[in-house]
């Protein structure tokens, strides 16, 4: 009997030993965290993908308070956890839904091929491979999907030897943009009507000899655009999406239709 | 100093806490896909480690053997352990963020590894003294965190190769572990 009851006390006296130093101990060291941090992060969907730069979700909810990052930040929650926060900080959210959009139309049949390729299957081993694959096309989608393998929404897939993005699917979380070597992959709007589908910066007839649907950097839609959207650089278009209004003028211009409806 | 050099060896690379022992394999096999967050792991695992080491067998001398309660070793060593853990973090936390940042995730895993408690059962089970013990549980750590930092940068390099379909991810990583666990059997005739 004494025995049993020298165990209790001992186990006993050691827990509430424990118990008020941890007690003491949080009180010591204890840290002011801002009830805005915590209440952000649990708008948060919580994945903890890294699609917005910081370090997970909890990296982002500490950017947001501290008004480093905007409340719009989290591109896979999207407007409604962007209204959540906004209310939370107090300010007006203005979310822009994004898309993955892969800068490439070189399949198969538009594309030449140099010879048959066997060997790594990794887009970036391919990249460092002489000549860069087997599409003459030095600049282009590799076809080998790596960004098929880190997407986790199933939204991006390789069609005829060249990636495409399920617009509906696309969280916009950014790990194709990464994953891919040539970097072909970029955010744009979900509501962006139009798109500049290749990334090759040789000159115009260089591009024309390896692949029948590039852009050849001639300048015509550049010129034609009334707002003023479009830049040749590099011998490729770009679009600005904060000023293009949508018209289609350059996609009727451009010559050897590139610009393409997304 | 013989025995506690052949004790740190012994405990680190011969009877290797995971690859030997089988402690500790839920980290293990859980915080081993990149070599940076393997390394931070073990690195907590080695703070951790000692410090419980010391603490439990300081409570054993004093409390446990002295008042006859040897078997309720395993209970007060699992309260310490935990309460220790959590100590440390919250101190870390305010004297050294960018520690915490980069352990904290770590450390609320370790309360349940069970190599830290395998590692103080040991010691006093065996009745080591203080200086072993504490050999000990520098080795034994040691060992952990070479074991996964090997095995993280194994799995580094798996990511990019052609792995049949029906060993893509875990299969692949327990048979590289039991390959490098059948690697450090080698380690038998050293001492």
């Amino acid at each position: 009997m004494k025995d049993i009851l020298i165990a209790m006390a001992i186990v006993g006296g050691l827990g509430c030993f424990i118990g008020l130093l941890l007690g003491v101990v949080s009180k010591i060291f204890a840290v002011k965290t801002d009830p805005k941090v915590t209440a952000v992060r649990e708008a948060l969907p919580g994945n903890n993908c890294g699609g917005c730069g910081y370090a997970g979700c909890d990296g982002l909810a500490e950017a947001i308070a501290k008004g480093e990052a905007p409340v719009s930040g989290c591109p896979v929650g999207g407007a409604e956890t962007a209204a959540v926060i906004g209310k939370i900080m107090g300010k007006e959210a203005t979310f822009v839904r994004k898309v993955a959009y892969v800068k490439c139309s070189g399949t198969c049949d538009q594309a030449k091929q140099l010879y048959h390729y066997y060997g790594a299957t990794q887009c970036h081993q391919v990249a460092q491979t002489p000549g860069r694959g087997s599409k003459a096309c030095a600049y282009g989608c590799l076809g080998f999907g790596s960004c098929v393998q880190v997407c986790e929404y199933d939204a991006i897939h390789v069609v005829n030897g060249c990636a495409k993005v399920d617009k509906e699917r696309c969280a916009a979380c950014g790990k194709c943009v990464q994953a891919c070597p040539h970097g072909l992959i970029e955010l744009i709007p979900y509501e962006a009507p139009y798109a500049v589908q290749c990334s090759a910066k040789e000159k115009g007839k260089a591009v024309r000899t390896v692949c029948s649907a590039g852009c050849i950097g001639c300048g015509v839609c550049e010129k034609s655009c009334p707002v003023h959207a479009i830049t040749v650089r590099d011998n490729i278009a770009r679009i600005d999406y904060d000023l293009c209004t949508g018209c289609g003028t350059c996609v009727e211009k451009c010559p050897v239709k590139v610009i393409r409806s997304v | 100093m013989k025995t506690l050099l052949l004790t740190l060896i012994s405990t680190a690379l011969i009877n290797n806490v995971v690859l030997s022992q089988f402690l500790g394999l839920c980290p293990f096999l859980g915080v081993s896909r990149k070599v940076d967050t393997a390394l931070g792991m073990g690195g907590a695992v080695v703070f951790v480690i000692l410090l419980s080491s010391a603490l439990t067998y300081a409570l054993d001398v004093w409390v446990l053997i002295p008042l006859n309660l040897v078997y309720l070793r395993t209970i007060v060593f699992i309260l310490v352990i935990a309460a220790l853990v959590q100590a440390v973090e919250m101190a870390l936390r305010k004297l050294s963020h960018g520690l915490y940042t980069s352990l904290g995730v770590y450390l609320p895993l370790i309360t349940t590894n069970c190599a830290v408690l395998g590692v103080a059962l040991n010691n006093v089970q065996k009745g080591l003294g203080f200086g072993q013990a504490m050999m000990a549980a520098l080795g034994t750590s040691l060992g952990f965190a070479l074991a996964i930092t090997i095995l993280a940068g194994i799995r580094e390099r798996i990511e990019y190769n052609d792995v049949p379909h029906s060993f893509k991810g875990m299969p692949v990583v327990l048979l590289s572990a039991g390959l490098m666990a059948i690697a450090f059997f080698g380690f038998k005739g050293l001492v």
